[in-house]
């Protein structure tokens, strides 16, 4: 029998977000496992040392390709660098900016913010509107009308999908959005959430952003070369594919409308090189769960929340088993979701609210 | 002892650079001590999104919103770091006796 497909209304403006607001899954209390405050604390320390010596691991490998690049140019030799430079410019920028926009990757306050700033650049994410929308993202994390943050709205867009490896979908959409903040406008949705008083920044980063593109282009005409694209702006585009296949795994298929990380976010072990790449956000249900808890303690505050987890994933390979089916049953069947196992409850506790001392 | 003067808790009832939250009636605050013994109280609530701040995470003089790791210096309640941009309300602190008493105004 053929299911009778009712489109939800993703925007942040539509019917969807009323009902969200109705139904109380809007700015609502969250699901969170039991941590003693003493382990929390610990895992929560900031340290300068791993996310230095990773970012120096980062550029110096930019450079080492970027430097292949350069001698190759001209010759079918170039692909090669070119392909890891793209890779390594479009995609662990990825989780950088996300990283040092909760200004959890190095104890440093201005090291998060120059990397963040950087990394928003190369991911081709304006560092102001995205910090706001990511902000959304954490408050109702996959609520329909709330979350601007939703990768795969239901029915799937299969081909935005694949157009999304190179960034050919939103790739345009982001640079239109630059244009129109340059001429000091918001659109309606982000006029939702961000602030009055953060909007003047929009603009101006948009007219640097904008300027430094500009400059790149003139820069390749006069040349009469694409080399200086091929080092900016075009990596955004061509290396992005890895940011795709990470990025995908966080929630597609998933379930939509839960308050709960554990039913709407995945967990998937992965190998060092890839943990490297993607800052360790396979561990995606704990960030979104304590998102106070580093990067580089993650895979520790998983091990103490594992038993009131659903089971996490083997490999990116499991995780896709998963997810490609999924998508595919959701083009026919829009309410079709993957339901997340979960251990037998423990106690449900708040971190958002501890208990008080009191008066009487 | 001045009437406007409130009990919170014994000195030793928070740790080294930790927060804890206190209410009163329908009030809610958090007071914090500092990595060198000094108490502070500010609102309890996060002015973002009203979250409770003794959930967060202390760190010199700073205190991390648990929900979107908004920043606020809790020694003056100025907001420090988006998404915060309002800042919180503090309140006096004394010691006596071991003990930390506030003046919520
Ligand atoms: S609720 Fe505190 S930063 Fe958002």
């Amino acid at each position: 029998m053929p299911v009778e497909i009712t489109k939800r209304d993703y925007s942040l403006v539509g019917k969807d977000t009323k009902a969200a607001e109705e139904r109380g899954l809007a700015d609502a209390q969250w699901y969170a496992c039991n941590i003693s405050r003493s382990r929390l604390k610990e895992l929560m320390q900031r340290k300068d040392g791993p996310a230095i010596r990773d970012t120096l691991i980062w550029f110096a490998a930019l450079v080492i390709t970027g430097t292949l690049g350069y001698m190759t140019w001209g010759t079918w030799w170039a692909i090669l660098p070119f392909a890891a430079y793209g890779v390594l410019y479009g995609s662990p920028s990825d989780s950088r900016w996300h990283e040092c926009g909760h200004r959890t990757a190095f104890k440093t306050v201005w090291m998060n913010d120059v990397v963040y700033e950087i990394a928003s650049f190369m991911v081709l994410r304006e560092s102001v509107p995205w910090r706001w929308s990511h902000t959304r993202h954490h408050t109702d994390t996959i609520i329909v009308g709330r979350d601007p943050e939703i990768a795969v709205p239901r029915p799937p867009d299969l081909l935005g999908i694949a157009l999304a490896f190179f960034s050919l979908k939103n790739g345009p959409k982001e640079i239109g959005k630059m244009v129109m903040h340059c001429f000091g406008r918001l659109n309606p949705a982000e006029a939702t959430y961000i602030p009055d008083v953060e909007r003047h920044k929009v603009y101006r980063n948009a007219r640097i952003y904008i300027l430094i593109h500009a400059s790149v282009i003139a820069c390749a005409i006069a040349t009469r070369s694409f080399l200086p694209l091929m080092y900016i702006g075009l990596p955004s585009f061509y290396g992005a594919w890895l940011m795709v296949v990470f990025g995908l795994t966080q929630h597609a298929g998933l379930a939509e409308d839960v308050l709960d990380h554990r039913l709407n976010c995945r967990t998937i072990y992965m190998n060092p090189v890839f943990r490297f790449l993607y800052w360790e956000m396979n561990y995606h249900v704990e960030h979104h769960m304590f998102p106070m808890v580093p990067y580089h303690a993650l895979g520790s505050l998983h091990r103490e929340l594992k038993d009131d987890m659903p089971k996490p994933y083997n490999g990116l390979l499991e995780a896709y088993r998963e997810i490609i089916p999924a998508l595919l049953k959701q083009v026919k069947d829009p309410t079709y979701h993957v339901q997340r196992q979960l251990p037998r409850a423990i106690q449900p506790v708040t971190t958002h609210a501890p208990a008080a001392m009191a008066t009487a | 002892m001045s009437d406007d003067w409130i009990e919170a808790c014994q000195s030793g009832d928070i740790e080294k650079e930790d927060v804890m939250r206190f209410d009163q009636g329908d009030r809610t605050f958090a007071i914090y001590r500092t990595a060198d013994d000094q108490y502070f109280a500010t609102d309890g609530l996060c002015t973002h999104a009203k979250v409770h701040l003794a959930g967060g995470f202390v760190q010199g003089n700073i205190i991390e919103c648990p929900k979107h790791n908004g920043r606020f210096d809790f020694t003056t309640g100025k907001a420090k770091a988006a998404p915060v941009c309002v800042d919180l309300k503090t309140y006096p602190v004394k010691i006596e006796s071991g003990k930390i008493f506030f003046k919520p105004g």
